[in-house]
C-alpha cells in the first residue's frame, strides 16, 4: 500500500509541475495575475507531493519491504537503519527521487524568498523550475520508477553497496545535488530574464545570494567527496580526476564564475550576456553530470546503473533544456546592452581575466572527459585521458587563478593606476617569493620548481588578503567602524579566498612531499614512510552486523616513541560477497598517517599500504573555508535589508499574488 | 548573431558525439589479436609442473582460453558458466592461472569444481601481457587453426556463451 501512495504522490506532482510550467508563462506573457499566481501553491504542492513520495520510499526500506524491487535490491534486513535511510539515494532510483525533491525545495525557498521581484518575473522563474520537474518526473515515472513491485517478493534483499555504507555517503550525495539543483535557480533567473526581456542590474541583484548558496553546498558536497573518498577508497587520494569528479568540477568552476561575473553586472552593469551565457553554462553542466553518471556512456567509478533507455532520455532532457535555452540566448543576447564603462587595468578587467582562466579550466577538463567518447565516435580508437593530462592543464590554470586573485579584490572598479597598484602591492611578491624558497629549501627533495611555485601562490594571497584587508580598516577608528568597514560579504570573500590558499597548500606539500609504500609485512616486522616505523603488531577477526572483516594493528612510532595505533580493517560484506578496505587513519593538521590492507601473504602476514601525507587536511579545511565565507557571503546584511524593506513595502497579501 | 549562436552551435557537437557514445560500451575494448593467431608461450601446467605447453597444442580443436586465479572475486561468479560450458562440450577450455599460487589454485578447483582440460601457469604474467590481458577474468576463443576469433574481458555469462561464443563455434571448423 505504501509504495502506491509513493507512485501516486509522483503523478499528482508530476501534473502539478505542468501546472506551474504553463499556466504562469502564459500568464505572463499576457498578463492574467490569475495564472501568474498559480505558480507558488502549485510549487509548495509539489514539494508536499514529492516529501510523501520520499517519506514512502523510506518507510519500505525501514519495513525491509523487498516486495519493492529498488528496496530489494539497495537493503537487507541485517542492514543498520541509518543505512537504510542512506540507501534511498544509494542507486539510480532514489537519486533521481532525491534530485526532484531538492528541486522542490529549492521553488519552495524562491516562493518563498521572493519579495521585491515583479510578479511576472517570479512567475516566468517559477515556471522554468517546473519545467525541469516535469521532465526529471516524466523520467522518473516512465523509465526509472522507484516503486515497481515485483512478485514473488525475495525472502532477503541485495544489500547496499558496500562502498556506500559509510557516514560520508548518508551526507555527500543530499549536498553536491542541493549544489547541482540549486543552478536551476540562476539558470531560471537568466531564463526568466531572456523570456521577459528585462537584463538589468535587478536581475543580477537578485540571483546573486542564490549563486552563492547553490555554489557553497557544490564545494560542501565536492569536499564531502573527496574526503570520503580519501578514507573509504583505500588508496589514500584525494582526487582522481574520474570522469563523475569532473562532471562536478566543471559546474564547480563555471559556478565560481558565474559569481564573479554577477558581481560585476550588479555593480557596474558590465558583462551582462556573459554572464546570463554562464547561469546556462553552470545548470547546462549539472545536466551534463547527470547525464553521465546515469547513462555509462563513460566509464567511471561511480556508473552503478546503466541503462542505454535512460541514457536516450536524458540525453533528449539535456538537448530541450540546454539546446532550448541557448537558443534563446542566440535570439535574445544581441539586445543586451551594458552601460558600464571600464579600462582593461580594472577591477573589472581583473575579474573578466578571472572568469577567462575559469572557463579555459573548464573547457579542458571537459575536453578531457569527453575526448576519449569523440575519438570512440569517430573510430580513431580507444583511448582515457588520465590525471597527467589534468594535472598538467588544470593545476597551472589554478595557479593563475591565485596570482589573479591576489590583486584582484584591490584594485579599484573602472580604472586602476597601475603605479598605484605596486605602491600598495609593495613588498608582497618577494616576500612570498622568499617565504616560499626558505621552507621548500629547507624541506629538501625534488620538485623544487612545482613546490616553490605552489607556495609562493598560496603565500601571495594571504599576504594580498591581509593589505585588503588592511586598507578597509585603516581609515575607520574604533570598534564599531572596524566592524561596518568589515561586511559579511567582503569577510566572506576574503575567507573564500584564503580556503584557496589553504587548498593549493595542501595540494602541493601532499602531492610533492607525500610518501607511498606498499609493503608485505609479516607480524612483528615494520616498514618506513616519511620518518615514521609503521610496525605490524598483529591480526584478528572481526565480526560486523553485515561483514566479516580481518584488523591488523599496527603501531606507528616515530624516533622510538609511539605515535598512534591504528587498526585497518579488510571486510567481506556477505551479501555481496565484496572485499572493501577500510582504512585507519591518524589525522592531524600537518600530516595524516594512513594505513589500508591489502592482500593477505603467507606465514601469518599482509601486505600494507601505509602512507604518510603532509598538509593533507589542508585541502578540505581549504573547502570548508570556502563554503563558510559563501555562508556569510550569502547573509549580507544588503540582502537582508532588500527582504525586509521589500515586505515593508508589500503587506503580505499583496506579496502572495 | 553569430557570436551568441556560437554557445548552441558547440552544445550541439557535444550532442552528437553524446548520442554516438550511447550506442557504445566504453568497457568494449577491442583486442588488436583478434584474427591474429594466438601468441606464443612455452609454460608450465598447473597440475603437473613438469610439463609444459605451448601455443602449438591449441591447433586442431577450438578452445577457450580462460584467464583467471583464486584471487579474483569475479572469478567466482563466472565459475559456473565454465563448469557448465565443460559439461556441454561445444570447445575445450583451457585455463590460464595469472600471477597465482599454485596451492591456491588447487585449493579453489577442488573446493568449486574444475572446468579446465588443462591449465597452464603463468606465475609472473609475461604471457598474459603477450595475450594483451589488463584485468582477470578474460577469455579468448582460439580456433582449430590457432586463430584467435573473439575476446571477452570481465566475467562470462551464460547468455554471452549462448549469443556470442556458439554462434562462433558453429563457423569455426573441428569438433573438441
Amino acid at each position: 500500500m505504501i509504495p502506491e501512495i509513493g507512485h501516486l504522490a509522483l503523478i499528482l506532482a508530476l501534473g502539478l509541475a505542468l501546472v506551474q510550467c504553463i499556466l504562469p508563462l502564459a500568464g505572463a506573457q499576457r498578463g492574467i495575475v490569475g495564472w501568474m499566481a498559480t505558480a507558488r501553491p502549485a510549487a509548495y504542492g509539489q514539494f508536499l507531493f514529492l516529501c510523501v513520495a520520499f517519506v514512502c520510499l523510506a518507510a519500505s526500506f525501514l519495513a525491509s519491504d523487498f516486495s519493492v524491487l529498488y528496496v530489494a535490491n539497495n537493503s537487507n534486513t541485517a542492514l543498520p537503519w541509518p543505512y537504510r535511510i542512506a540507501a534511498v539515494w544509494g542507486a539510480h532510483e532514489g537519486s533521481l527521487l532525491l534530485w526532484s525533491l531538492i528541486l522542490t525545495v529549492w521553488m519552495v525557498a524562491v516562493g518563498r524568498f521572493s519579495a521585491g521581484m515583479t510578479l511576472a518575473f517570479r512567475s516566468r522563474v517559477l515556471a522554468v523550475m517546473g519545467g525541469i520537474n516535469v521532465a526529471f518526473l516524466l523520467f522518473m515515472i516512465l523509465t526509472s520508477n522507484p516503486f515497481v513491485r515485483h512478485f514473488p517478493a525475495p525472502a532477503e534483499g541485495r544489500d547496499l553497496n558496500p562502498l556506500l555504507q559509510d557516514p560520508g555517503l548518508v551526507v555527500h550525495p543530499p549536498m553536491l545535488y542541493m549544489g547541482y539543483v540549486g543552478f536551476s535557480v540562476a539558470f531560471s533567473f537568466a531564463l526568466a530574464a531572456l523570456i521577459g526581456g528585462h537584463l538589468d542590474a535587478a536581475w543580477a541583484r537578485w540571483s546573486r545570494p542564490w549563486t552563492v548558496v547553490a555554489w557553497l553546498f557544490l564545494t560542501l558536497g565536492i569536499t564531502l567527496g573527496s574526503w570520503w573518498a580519501y578514507y573509504e577508497l583505500g588508496w589514500g587520494g584525494f582526487w582522481f580526476w574520474d570522469p563523475v569528479e569532473n562532471a562536478s568540477f566543471m559546474p564547480w568552476l563555471v559556478g565560481t564564475a558565474l559569481i564573479h561575473s554577477l558581481a560585476v553586472t550588479d555593480k557596474r552593469d558590465a558583462f551582462k550576456a556573459w554572464t546570463c551565457l554562464l547561469a546556462i553554462c553552470a545548470f547546462s553542466l549539472s545536466l551534463l553530470g547527470t547525464f553521465l553518471v546515469r547513462s555509462g556512456v563513460l566509464t567511471s567509478v561511480h556508473a552503478f546503473a546503466t541503462d542505454p533507455k535512460r541514457g536516450v532520455f536524458i540525453l533528449v532532457i539535456l538537448a530541450i533544456t540546454v539546446g532550448g535555452s541557448l537558443l534563446l540566448y542566440a535570439i535574445r543576447a544581441p539586445r543586451i546592452h551594458d552601460t558600464g564603462q571600464f579600462e582593461p587595468a580594472s577591477r573589472e578587467g581583473a575579474l573578466l581575466l578571472n572568469n577567462i582562466v575559469l572557463m579555459v579550466a573548464a573547457a579542458s577538463v571537459l575536453l578531457g572527459t569527453l575526448y576519449p567518447l569523440v575519438l570512440d565516435a569517430l573510430d580513431l580508437g580507444k583511448i582515457s585521458v588520465g590525471p597527467p593530462y589534468f594535472n598538467t592543464v588544470v593545476l597551472p590554470l589554478l595557479g593563475g587563478l591565485g596570482l589573479v586573485l591576489g590583486i584582484g579584490p584591490i584594485m579599484h572598479w573602472k580604472r586602476q593606476e597601475m603605479r598605484d597598484l605596486a605602491r600598495r602591492i609593495g613588498w608582497a611578491p618577494l616576500l612570498a617569493l622568499v617565504f616560499a624558497g626558505v621552507v621548500v629549501g629547507w624541506r629538501g627533495g625534488e620538485h623544487f620548481l612545482q613546490a616553490v611555485a605552489g607556495l609562493f601562490v598560496a603565500t601571495w594571497v594571504v599576504l594580498t588578503a591581509i593589505q585588503g584587508v588592511r586598507e578597509r580598516l585603516v581609515h575607520q577608528h574604533g570598534f564599531a567602524g572596524m566592524a561596518r568597514a568589515l561586511s559579511r560579504g567582503f569577510v566572506g570573500m576574503t575567507l573564500a579566498h584564503l580556503g584557496l590558499a589553504a587548498g593549493i597548500t595542501g595540494v602541493t606539500l601532499t602531492s610533492l612531499y607525500g610518501v607511498e609504500r606498499d609493503v608485505p609485512l609479516k607480524r612483528g616486522e615494520s616498514a618506513e614512510a616519511g620518518s615514521y616505523q609503521f610496525r605490524l603488531d598483529g591480526l584478528r577477526d572481526v565480526l560486523g552486523p553485515n561483514y566479516q572483516a580481518i584488523e591488523a594493528k599496527v603501531t606507528v612510532s616515530r624516533d622510538d616513541e609511539t605515535v598512534a595505533v591504528l587498526k585497518p580493517q579488510k571486510r567481506v560484506y556477505r551479501v555481496q560477497t565484496e572485499a572493501m578496505t577500510e582504512a585507519a587513519i591518524d589525522p592531524g593538521l600537518f600530516r595524516d598517517l594512513f594505513v589500508a590492507m591489502g592482500e593477505p601473504i603467507r606465514d601469518d602476514g599482509f601486505s600494507l599500504r601505509i602512507q604518510y601525507k603532509p598538509g593533507v587536511r589542508l585541502i578540505w579545511l581549504g573547502g570548508l573555508m570556502m563554503v563558510l565565507g559563501g555562508m556569510l557571503a550569502a547573509s549580507d546584511r544588503r540582502y537582508r535589508v532588500a527582504l525586509r524593506r521589500a515586505r515593508d513595502v508589500l503587506p503580505e497579501g499583496v506579496a502572495a499574488v | 548573431m553569430l557570436r551568441y549562436g556560437l554557445p548552441l552551435l558547440v552544445f550541439g557537437v557535444i550532442l552528437y558525439f553524446l548520442f554516438g557514445g550511447l550506442s557504445r560500451d566504453p568497457r568494449l575494448v577491442p583486442s588488436p589479436l583478434v584474427g591474429k593467431p594466438a601468441p606464443a608461450f612455452d609454460l608450465p601446467q598447473l597440475r603437473t609442473p613438469e610439463t609444459r605447453s605451448s601455443q602449438a597444442d591449441l591447433v586442431g580443436t577450438p578452445t577457450l582460453v580462460n584467464v583467471w586465479a583464486s584471487w579474483c572475486v569475479a572469478c567466482r561468479d563466472e565459475h559456473e558458466v565454465l563448469l557448465r560450458l565443460a559439461r556441454a562440450r561445444r570447445v575445450r577450455v583451457l585455463g590460464l592461472n595469472y600471477k597465482d599460487e599454485r596451492d591456491n589454485a588447487l585449493d579453489w578447483l577442488s573446493r568449486l569444481g574444475d572446468p579446465y582440460e588443462s591449465i597452464i601457469v603463468d606465475a609472473d604474467g609475461r604471457a598474459a601481457i603477450d595475450w594483451g590481458v589488463y584485468g582477470v577474468p578474460e577469455s579468448f576463443l582460439v580456433d582449430a587453426k590457432g586463430i584467435i576469433r573473439y575476446k571477452h574481458v570481465g566475467p562470462l555469462t551464460w547468455a554471452l556463451v549462448e549469443d556470442e561464443l556458439f554462434p562462433l563455434l558453429k563457423k569455426s571448423p573441428g569438433r573438441p
